[in-house]
């Protein structure tokens, strides 16, 4: 990678993802920032560590991805400074992440002179206060933390006839928790307000706890319906600290249970955006295509979900003729039946009336906004990183990348109806070029401060996982991170103008993670 | 019209028949008499709510609605209110942050204010155990009669659940 501005010295990390690293000032990581955003690059994560142990202060962390791969900035903050500088001009994506970096290591983005900063907290609630900061390393995980201050200012919105819809974070049906605070005239939204981090449950710090192999299980539990994305996003990163590197095998079994998960994702999705379309049909077809898949799952790997099967150094499974077969025959017939479904879903008047030119997410909106994933490409954005930068065994099979203009949520469902069709092509591809070898190598002992990073497209879009180890194997900071982040300020904007009773059609249809942003 | 007809004639019945209670899976002893559950029988209004889980356990849930579940088919239905509710769901360790809206729709229950508790989590804490922000399992917030384990339990394992919270106790 050419450095984003002169005098930042990158150095290539280890590891299958294309990524650099630097150290640098304040000035230089805004520079860097506003350098990256303005070739089109956008932010991946943005985190912050405590270093005082160490000798040093805090550190504030931001993953950047540019064209060539990431750049993992590294911003060191003296501990008696008031902060570093609040990348959200560059990226609005930056606002929630770096409320978050405040609430549990206490280092504060300082907002340009003359705009009031957010001091709300976002992962703080009551549950401690607002000078208590948990992932600072002289506070222990079990610490018993005396409760904050509650209560939580949203944005008012004034005038004749606006009036607040206040719901969650307890929600109607089999869904995560959350708060949404609409403000609407008569039906129609004027504003959405979204109050996340009910479940923040500490697994940061978790992290900290445990030893870098252990770190896989917890990895593979930050957003469960992205287990397999996790677990290979975690593993990546270990595998680029400590040198390893997992063999044609493993990384084409890894990449069959990535594409299982997204179908089995994408099904789920499809029926549940059918049932709330008014069309009950899908629900129960799609429902019942997905338990389908999860069997073979648990019959195949032995875990419905693949939780735990991809392990830091190769895979804890393996598929022999007859389960080639098996799965090969699968692929037919879901496919046969996905064709089936897809010509009724495109052909329905009613459904089309739900989901055309509703929630719309503009290509300009997505890209201001940082999105990612499935969501940017059903907004017109070519963004996969299966298929660019690429990282193996996705780079010898060069999937075909999915997207649509209108950013409806018919065209959230044109993606997903392309992606299971994409990744049935590639699962065949994959169980029919499976190369002989070892499923699992061996880990070196990684040195204490080695850093690595892993970058997975899962179903939802890309998850990051950076990883810092500390001595005699342990973690010493592991921040995982979920393309939800980026996602769910965007359904803030795509619900506008639209009506209440649309709104979960929407919501479905980003299909968000609650847990994987609450950490 | 005629393509949707044919699917579900082509599709058929699916359904399965789910597993008998297990006392097994019993938290506490059985609070109710076989004469209130007999009353209650299977006519069972569920709320569901997610205290702090990674959001497993909500996928089998819903997969325990699918049609070879078929969750409905046996009377269970989950319901938007907890006033509507005989018996609470609880996934995941309980996070500080959901402790209270736990509590608050525990309260706002009509007795007997049945709770089964889903998963490693609900059950111990599972890989999140308890610390600064997570309670640890539903058990520690408030009563639980019947517990799941599994990460996450399989639909059938979380309906057995669900019958034994409500088994009369012969069959239990």
């Amino acid at each position: 990678m050419r450095p984003p501005i002169e005098g930042l010295q990158l150095d290539p990390m280890p590891g299958a993802a294309r990524a650099w690293r630097a150290q640098c000032s304040a000035g230089q990581w805004l520079a860097a920032g506003e350098a990256i955003a303005s070739a089109g690059g956008r932010l991946g994560a943005l985190w912050a560590s405590d270093e005082r142990d160490a000798g040093g202060g805090y550190c504030a962390h931001a993953l950047l991805v540019a064209h060539e791969g990431l750049l993992w900035l590294e911003l060191p903050v003296a501990a008696t400074a008031a902060g570093y500088p609040d990348l959200s001009a560059a990226f609005p994506c930056a606002k929630r992440m770096q409320r978050a970096a405040f609430d549990l290591v206490g280092l504060r983005a300082l907002a340009p002179e003359g705009t009031p900063p957010d001091a709300r907290g976002w992962l703080r609630h009551g549950a401690w206060t607002a000078e208590t900061h948990p992932l600072r390393r002289d506070l222990a995980l079990d610490a018993r933390l005396a409760a904050g201050d509650p209560r939580y200012a949203f944005v008012k919105v004034e005038g004749d006839g606006v009036h607040e819809i206040a719901v969650g974070p307890v929600h109607a049906g089999t869904i995560e928790p959350g708060h949404f605070r609409f403000s609407i005239v008569g039906e129609r939204v004027l504003r959405l307000e979204q109050r996340l981090g009910y479940k923040h449950k500490g697994i940061e710090k978790r992290f900290e706890s445990m030893s870098l192999v252990e770190g896989a299980r917890l990895a593979g539990r930050v957003s469960g319906d992205s287990t397999v994305a996790y677990a290979w996003a975690y593993a990546m990163a270990l595998e680029g600290l400590a040198g390893a590197h997992p063999r044609g095998r493993a990384l084409r079994l890894r990449a069959l249970l990535l594409e299982r998960e997204r179908i089995a994702n994408h099904l789920g999705d499809l029926g549940f955006i059918g049932n709330d379309g008014g069309l009950a049909f899908g629900l129960a077809q799609f429902s019942r295509l997905k338990e389908d898949l999860l069997r073979s799952n648990a019959a195949l790997f032995g875990h419905r979900y693949l939780m735990d099967r991809i392990v830091p150094g190769g895979v804890a499974i393996d598929v022999d003729d007859a389960g080639c077969r098996r799965l090969l025959a699968e692929a037919d017939q879901l496919e046969a039946e996905l064709r089936t479904l897809r010509a009724i879903y495109y052909d329905h008047a009613g459904l089309q009336d739900r989901c055309i030119n509703c929630g719309r997410l503009t290509p300009g909106t997505a890209a201001a906004l940082g999105v990612v994933g499935l969501a940017a490409r059903a907004s017109g954005h070519a963004m996969d990183a299966r298929v660019h930068p690429g990282f193996a065994p996705y780079d010898e099979f060069a999937p075909k990348l999915a997207s649509h203009r209108n950013g409806d949520v018919a065209a959230r469902i044109v993606v997903r109806f392309e992606e299971i069709l994409e990744s049935l092509q590639l699962e065949r591809r994959l169980l029919t070029r499976l190369p002989p070898g070892e499923l699992r190598v061996a880990l070196a002992d990684p040195r204490a401060g080695a850093r690595g990073v892993g970058w997975v497209e899962g179903w939802r879009g890309e998850v990051l996982v950076a990883l810092q180890a500390g001595p005699a194997g342990r973690i010493r900071r592991c921040h995982p991170h979920d393309p939800s982040w980026q996602n769910w300020p965007a359904l803030e904007h795509a619900v506008l103008g639209n009506i209440v009773p649309d709104f979960p059609l929407i919501n479905k249809s980003f299909n968000l993670s609650y847990a994987g942003a609450d950490l | 019209m005629y393509k949707i007809l044919f699917q579900i004639a082509r599709t058929g019945i699916r359904s399965e028949k789910p597993r008998p209670a297990d006392a097994a899976l019993r938290a506490m002893a059985p609070r109710l008499s076989d004469e209130v559950l007999s009353l209650l029988g299977r006519a069972l209004a569920i709320r569901h709510v997610d205290a702090g889980s990674c959001n497993g356990c909500e996928l089998e849930i819903h997969a325990a609605n699918n049609p070879y579940y078929n969750l409905e088919g046996l009377g269970i239905k989950f319901v938007a209110s907890p006033r509507h509710a005989d018996l609470l769901l609880v996934t995941g360790p309980v996070s500080r942050n959901m402790e209270e809206a736990l509590r608050r729709t525990y309260e706002a229950m009509p007795g007997p204010k049945l709770v089964v508790a889903i998963g490693d989590c609900g059950c111990d804490g599972g890989v999140f155990g308890e610390n600064y922000a997570s309670r640890g399992r539903v058990a520690n917030v408030i009563p639980v009669d019947v517990a799941v384990p599994g990460c996450p339990p399989a639909p059938d394992a979380i309906i057995q659940g669900i019958l034994t919270a409500v088994a009369v106790a012969a069959k239990a």
